[in-house]
Formats: C-alpha cells, sequence, structure tokens
C-alpha cells in the first residue's frame, strides 16, 4: 500500500500529459476547421473543441471512457456494436488456445525431463523458437484453416495455443529440475520409483515456475487471439474491432477496444495471480 | 504413397539413431550436442516433405519445404527488400530507440524512489498488455513507412527493458555501495564503476526479450498498413492470393532473422557479463 | 569505564557516544554510552554476541552510520572529514570483489575513484599485491581464486590508498579454521610492516586475543562496552603462544567479561 500514492501520482501525470497531447495533436483540426469558417477560435474554444471532436487524431482520455462505458453497458450484450460481444468472443478463442496450449506444453515438458533423447533433440528448437516471431504465421494459420473449412474459433484458438505453448515449456522444464542434487538423492536412498519422485517432488516443486510462465502464456495467448482476428473477414472480437476502426478512422473505437483488450489482459494475469497465491499459500511455498 | 513410407521410415531411423546417441557417453560432447537438434530438424523436414507429397496435399494448404526453398532462391531480391524494410529500418531502429531510452529513463529516475515506485507496478503491468493493438493508431500517426513500425517497436521494447534495467540497478550488494561510500565515491563514479555493471545481467535479460517482441512488433504494424513491400505486407498479401510458399519463405526469414538478432544480443551478452556465473560455465 | 591514559596521539575517540535507530517496532539502541580512545598503531578487537553494537560501532567510524549522541571524532575530524581525507580502509566479511574486474582491477578501483594518477596505480596495485602474498594474480578473475585469496585481495584493495586506519568486520569469519590461522598470521605481519591502528571485529575469542593489544568487551540490548582488556602477550606472536599461560590467562578473562555482560541469556 506505500506504493498507492506514487502510483496514482505517475498515473495523474500520464492522464495530464494524455490531455495536453490531445490539444495538441487535435488543434490543427479545430484551426483548420475555424479557417475555413472564417472565424477565430480563443483558447478556451480551442480547449473544448479539441477533446469534442467526433475523429480526433488523439482521443482525450474522457472520451475513451465514454466510449469503454458505451461499448460495455450502452448496447444490448448481442450487440455487433458491443464490447462485451466482442470481448467475449476474443476470451473464449484466448481461453481454449491458453488450456490446449499449457496442457500440451507440461506434457512435452514432461517427456522432456524424463527422456534424454526428447530433451537433447527438442530442448534446442523449443528455446530457439521463442526468438522467432511466431505471431507472424497468424494470418496464414487463419486462411488455409479456413480454405480445409475450418472457421469461426478454432483458428483463433490454434494460434493462441501455438503462442502460449513454448512459455510453458521452458518455464515447467525450468521447473521440474528445480529440484537439487541432495533432495533427488534423499528420494533415491527411499527406493522411491520415478513415478513417486515426480509425483511427491518434481511436480511440487514445479508450482512457482509453472504459475510464473503461465502468466506470460495467457497474456501471449490474448495477442494471439487478437492478432487472428486481424486478417480480412473476421467480423468479431476485439481485433476485428481494431482493424474495422483503422478503416474507418474510427480513433475512439480503437481506443475503447485497445483498452478493452487491456482490462481482459490484466484481468486473466490477476486470475492466475490469484490462482497461483491460493496454490502456494495451501502448499506452504509463498514467500 | 512410397514418399509417405520412405518419410515415415526415415523419420523412425533418425528417431532411434538419435535415442541411442543420446544415451551414449558421446552426448556430453558439444558437436554431438549440435548434431542431436540438427538431426531432429531435419528429419521433420525430410517427413513434411514426404507427406505432402505422399499424400498429395495441395500447395494452397502446406506447400513442400522443396517448393519453399525454390521461392526463396527464385525471390532472393523481393525477400531482401522485405527484410531492408521491415527488419533493418523498421525492427532495429526502433529496437535501439526503445532500448536506449528505457535505459536513459531508468537512469534519470533511479534517484527518486518515489517515480520507481509508481512507475515499476505500472511498467510491469504494461509489459503485460497486448501492446500490438497500438499498431493502427501509431500507423495513422506517423504514415504507412518504417517510421510508423519503429514507433510501434519502440512502445514494445520499452518496458521490458525499463523494468529490467531498474531491477538491475537495485541490484548491486549493500556492502559493495558501503565500500563505495567509505572510499568517497560520488553518485556518478558509483553509478558507472558499480551500479551499472552490476545491472548489466538484468538489462540483457531485456534486451534478449526485447529482440523477438522488435520483430512481432515490426510485422504486426504492417498489416494495417504499409507501403508495398515489407515482411508483413508480403505475408497478408501472399495470403490473400494463396501463395502459401511464398509465406512460408518470409516466416523463414523471419525465424532467421529472429534467432540472429537474438544470437547477436547474446553474444554480446556473453563479451559484456562474461563474469557472471551463469556464463562461467561454457566457454 | 576502563581507559588507558597517556596515549600519544588518540586515533579514534568516542565520548558518551550512543546511536539509535528508529523502527516500526520503536526505537532500538544499538549503542549506548561508549568511550573509548585508540590510540596511533593499535590493535584493537571487539567482541561480543550479535546485536551487541560492534559492527555498528565500526560503521560509524567510517561514517557509514551517525551517532545520535555525544562525540565521535576520526584524527580529531569528524568521521565525514575522515572519509574525504581517506582515513581508512574497510574490510567486510564477504571479499566483495568485483566479478567484472581482475584482481588488480578491483584493487585499482579506489584508487580510480580517488584520483590517482595511471603511473601511481600500477605501482601500488604491484605494491600492496606484493605485501599480502598474491604477486602473479593481479590478472586472474576474482572468481578464479579461493576464498582466502580472496579475501587477501580485499585487504590488498583496502591498503592500497595508504590510509592509517583498517577497518576490519569480522573478515575471516567465513573461512574456515585452516585458512584463517594462516591469515592471522599474515595480517599481525602486515601489521608489524604498516604500523597501522586496527580495528577488528570478531566473534572468536582466540583470534582476538591473539590478534590484538586490546580488546573491547561488548554486550546488547542496550550496545555497550562491558570491558577493555589490555594484552600483555609480546608484538611478536608466533601462532603457538596460544597454548601459554598468559594468553590462556586473557581469554578467560575475555570469556567472563562476555558471560558478565550477557547476565543468563545464553
Amino acid at each position: 500500500m506505500r506504493s498507492l500514492a506514487p502510483i496514482l501520482t505517475v498515473l495523474a501525470a500520464i492522464v495530464a500529459l494524455w490531455y495536453a497531447g490531445t490539444v495538441r495533436l487535435n488543434a490543427q483540426w479545430t484551426y483548420d476547421q475555424a479557417a475555413r469558417a472564417g472565424v477565430e477560435v480563443t483558447f478556451r474554444e480551442l480547449l473544448a473543441d479539441t477533446m469534442a471532436q467526433e475523429r480526433p487524431v488523439l482521443p482525450a482520455p474522457h472520451q475513451v471512457a465514454q466510449g469503454l462505458w458505451d461499448g460495455v453497458f450502452g448496447q444490448k450484450p448481442s450487440s455487433k456494436r458491443s464490447l462485451v460481444y466482442h470481448g467475449q468472443v476474443t476470451l473464449s478463442a484466448t481461453l481454449v488456445g491458453f488450456v490446449i496450449g499449457t496442457l500440451a506444453g507440461i506434457l512435452l515438458a514432461v517427456g522432456i525431463v524424463h527422456n534424454r533423447a526428447m530433451d537433447l533433440s527438442v530442448m534446442p528448437w523449443a528455446i530457439a523458437s521463442q526468438t522467432i516471431p511466431i505471431l507472424a504465421i497468424a494470418p496464414m494459420v487463419i486462411v488455409v484453416l479456413a480454405s480445409i473449412g475450418v472457421t469461426g474459433l478454432l483458428p483463433k484458438a490454434v494460434i493462441s495455443a501455438y503462442l502460449s505453448f513454448f512459455p510453458v515449456v521452458v518455464g515447467m522444464v525450468k521447473g521440474l529440475r528445480s529440484p537439487d542434487a541432495m533432495q533427488l538423492d534423499l528420494l533415491r536412498t527411499y527406493s522411491a520409483s520415478p513415478a513417486a519422485t515426480f509425483w511427491k517432488l518434481r511436480l511440487p516443486a514445479s508450482m512457482p515456475y509453472l504459475f510464473a510462465s503461465l502468466k506470460v502464456s495467457v497474456a501471449a495467448s490474448l495477442v494471439g487471439a487478437i492478432v487472428g482476428e486481424l486478417p480480412a473477414g473476421a467480423s468479431a472480437g476485439l481485433g476485428a474491432r481494431l482493424l474495422s476502426g483503422s478503416y474507418y478512422g474510427q480513433t475512439i473505437q480503437i481506443w475503447a477496444a485497445l483498452f478493452a483488450a487491456a482490462i481482459l489482459a490484466a484481468g486473466l494475469v490477476t486470475v492466475i495471480g490469484v490462482i497461483e497465491r491460493g496454490t502456494l499459500r495451501r502448499m506452504g511455498m509463498d514467500r | 504413397m512410397s514418399w509417405l513410407w520412405g518419410a515415415v521410415i526415415f523419420w523412425l531411423a533418425a528417431w532411434a539413431f538419435n535415442v541411442w546417441l543420446a544415451n551414449r557417453p558421446v552426448a556430453r560432447s558439444r558437436a554431438v550436442q549440435l548434431f542431436i537438434p540438427a538431426l531432429f530438424g531435419v528429419t521433420l523436414l525430410i517427413l513434411w516433405e514426404g507427406i505432402v507429397r505422399g499424400l498429395d496435399v495441395p500447395g494452397v494448404i502446406l506447400p513442400a519445404p522443396s517448393a519453399i526453398w525454390a521461392t526463396i532462391r527464385a525471390s532472393l531480391p523481393v525477400l531482401a527488400g522485405d527484410f531492408v524494410q521491415t527488419i533493418l529500418k523498421g525492427a532495429l531502429s526502433g529496437y535501439l530507440i526503445g532500448c536506449g531510452a528505457a535505459v536513459l529513463t531508468a537512469i534519470a529516475i533511479d534517484r527518486s524512489p518515489f517515480l520507481q515506485r509508481g512507475l515499476l507496478p505500472i511498467g510491469n503491468f504494461v509489459a503485460a498488455l497486448p501492446i500490438v493493438g497500438i499498431a493502427p493508431i501509431l500507423v495513422m500517426w506517423f504514415g504507412f513507412d518504417w517510421q510508423s513500425k519503429a514507433a510501434v517497436v519502440v512502445v514494445m521494447v520499452f518496458f521490458p527493458v525499463l523494468v529490467n534495467t531498474v531491477a538491475g540497478l537495485a541490484a548491486s550488494e549493500r556492502m559493495q555501495r558501503d565500500l563505495m561510500a567509505t572510499w568517497g565515491a560520488s553518485y556518478w563514479q558509483t553509478l558507472v564503476k558499480l551500479r551499472l555493471p552490476a545491472a548489466m545481467p538484468f538489462i540483457f535479460n531485456g534486451l534478449k526479450i526485447a529482440t523477438t517482441l522488435a520483430l512481432i512488433g515490426a510485422i504486426v504494424a504492417e498489416f494495417f498498413g504499409s507501403p508495398t513491400r515489407g515482411m508483413g505486407f508480403r505475408i497478408s498479401t501472399a495470403v490473400g492470393q494463396l501463395s502459401l510458399d511464398m509465406v512460408w519463405a518470409e516466416i523463414a526469414v523471419a525465424a532467421l532473422a529472429g534467432s540472429a538478432f537474438y544470437g547477436v544480443v547474446a553474444l554480446i551478452e556473453k563479451g559484456v557479463t562474461f563474469w557472471h556465473p551463469s556464463q562461467r560455465g561454457r566457454t | 569505564m576502563k581507559d588507558t591514559a597517556g596515549i600519544a596521539t588518540p586515533v579514534i575517540e568516542a565520548k558518551g557516544m550512543g546511536l539509535t535507530f528508529e523502527t516500526n517496532d520503536g526505537p532500538v539502541h544499538a549503542l549506548k554510552d561508549v568511550n573509548l580512545t585508540v590510540g596511533k598503531g593499535e590493535f584493537v578487537s571487539f567482541i561480543g554476541p550479535s546485536g551487541c553494537g560492534k559492527t555498528t560501532f565500526l560503521r560509524a567510524i567510517a561514517a557509514l552510520e551517525h551517532p545520535t549522541e555525544g562525540t565521535l571524532t576520526v584524527n580529531g575530524m569528524t568521521p565525514d572529514a575522515a572519509r574525504q581525507a581517506r582515513a581508512y580502509g574497510y574490510v567486510f566479511q564477504a571479499a566483495g570483489l568485483y566479478p567484472w574486474r581482475t584482481i588488480a582491477g578491483n584493487i585499482r578501483l579506489p584508487l580510480e575513484i580517488m584520483g590517482f594518477s595511471r603511473d601511481e596505480q600500477e605501482e601500488r596495485v604491484e605494491r600492496v599485491l606484493a605485501l599480502v602474498d598474491l604477486d602473479g594474480f593481479g590478472r586472474k578473475f576474482p572468481w578464479q581464486l579461493s576464498g582466502g585469496m580472496q579475501q587477501r585481495a580485499s585487504i590488498a584493495r583496502a591498503l592500497a590508498f595508504d590510509a592509517d586506519i583498517l577497518l576490519m568486520d569480522e573478515p575471516f569469519g567465513a573461512l574456515d579454521e585452516i585458512v584463517r590461522d594462516r591469515l592471522n598470521e599474515e595480517v599481525l605481519k602486515l601489521w608489524a610492516r604498516t604500523e597501522k591502528t586496527i580495528g577488528f571485529v570478531t566473534h572468536s575469542i582466540p583470534e582476538a586475543v591473539y590478534l590484538s593489544t586490546r580488546i573491547v568487551v561488548m554486550s546488547p540490548r542496550p550496545g555497550r562496552i562491558t570491558d577493555v582488556i589490555e594484552s600483555p602477550l609480546p608484538k611478536d606472536r608466533p601462532l603457538d603462544i596460544r597454548d601459554s599461560p598468559e594468553f590462556i590467562a586473557i581469554a578467560h578473562r575475555v570469556r567472563e567479561g562476555l558471560r558478565a555482560g550477557h547476565g543468563d541469556e545464553v
């Protein structure tokens, strides 16, 4: 709580800068309008106008908040203009992909830890793949799957799964290997079976690592779903909302969709954080 | 069908060989540790080729590696032009500006614990957001050319590097700072001689994360508008024309560029932080 | 308070010194009413259980903490002024060498900060390396050396800028007994050769008795001095002096002092 005041201060500074930016960036349009109408604008009029344009270069914070509010509460949730509708489209793809990617990642990590050949063959690729801009494949996956008749949620979930897969593999391998030699030797003196070693030592020890990578991968998964909605054709989802906003110059719509995505991401990471804290506390591993 | 069976049998044989090799004592040598994943990668390519040829998969769904290779060789000038536009102009310039700004900002707020306590949680928060989403806005502001891509990259790499640098600047031990104090060192002397070197492993951690982000930002931003060159532009138009061999060619270039970019940063890291325990083991 | 009168030049002088930390659980009296005068060329050990303020006292001398009551002077100046005049070298429990600098580079560090010329830096580095028996190791990195050698390098670093006071805070606490004996011998030789004033914090009774001309016994809550013991041992001390009756007698007295200060807490 000690950091509440500083955070609020920084946030206030950001909002202030944003308002200043709004006036600065939108002034040109106001001046042009006034020149066309042949009138002078006072500073007061300038301020009022820059913050109330319909397609501003930079919408004022309250316009974005208004857009967000309208999008969430001003429409029926089933309406095409509702951010709830678009958000839930994106969210469902994110979650399906996240679950698939996480499960596959954990399985592969278990395989890597228990099989030397898999470790040596696959692990370098898993690490190398993190340096590759996988996201660039997204549009292709969508189009290819569409050409064989798979559309809707699944193609986006595939991208999400793919993006959330690698962080989980790398984190989980590190976690399953985190018990030190002494702890493993101790279990060996009990003649514990590999299965018992896994369930009683490796898996519990890997939990902090798993949650750390889950936070990364759920965020990646959301980015994947949003980018998966970018190729033309997608009509629903926050990504589609961003794209249509950018086609029609609806800046407020873009910013509102952007904030909706940010809130969604923050929410997902927070949920994982809460589960993490609960789990680690029950395991007696919280700091 | 013989293609398919041949590929599958080759794959199984290579896998068996890998298993055998991995359980030999020679598996500890560096050459073998490079050879095993390389063989694994090659067998995947051959299996891919075999499946595509054996099952007659149409090129609009999955082109064979040989077809992709042919496309790469045939369109080298195009690929090179896209590489310059997206990687060198968009990603690299944005990366340098963004990382530089982040390190300077971290040093600027270093003397104010108040600002740090305020900025860090926000930085951490922003680093987890889908920042690529600001691409359409920045494309509107900075135009279609590489400047808007660089701007997206700047925003994307800024926060991870900032957060890591601030953490790094706090990483020097209290004892070592006390030692500096007993010698009457000034703030800047302590910063340059102790805290910045001690922060390097953290800073490079951020810089490595940022390499991938930079490429993603530069490519995805092109989906929102670009001149008629660039990797993102090529991918989205080639997808539209269903010429997937071209898409895969661009992906291969992106993968290569991404690994090389990361590799260069990792090499510099190795030179700068040779003293860190994580770097000492492997020489 | 027992204090030897007639010390030629007082180097460290504490009069009624106290130091209180403000914590969330209220004030903590780390030091209370400390009176001590250390003369030039003395080897003074501070011994006592943890929390007795021995480290705090050493840190106060080095201006890393500031007394809240009484006065503390170093060479007749405030500790801060003495620091600016490069009055002391400080050796911590861990060597604290910078892993990215060679041994020579580490020893050069304070010289760079204090603005010595390049030639003089080189010359001094060579000289102190020889002093701690590390000639030829200047180009190694700290992590290529054993713990004992690292600690010797950190002593060389403290000697490099010719401070006349050497403050050592449990410098050998993390080392094993055998290495510790060797380094104790070397510190004595170093002290004889350089004639520096040394303040030495330790947990170990034999170490304190073996090294010191005076032993300051301290006790906690509040941190204070309970006894100051003059050592009658000669300046030249082979390791086996520790079996002599004089040595055992002083060690006994130190132990008694520690027990008295401790009350019945142990």
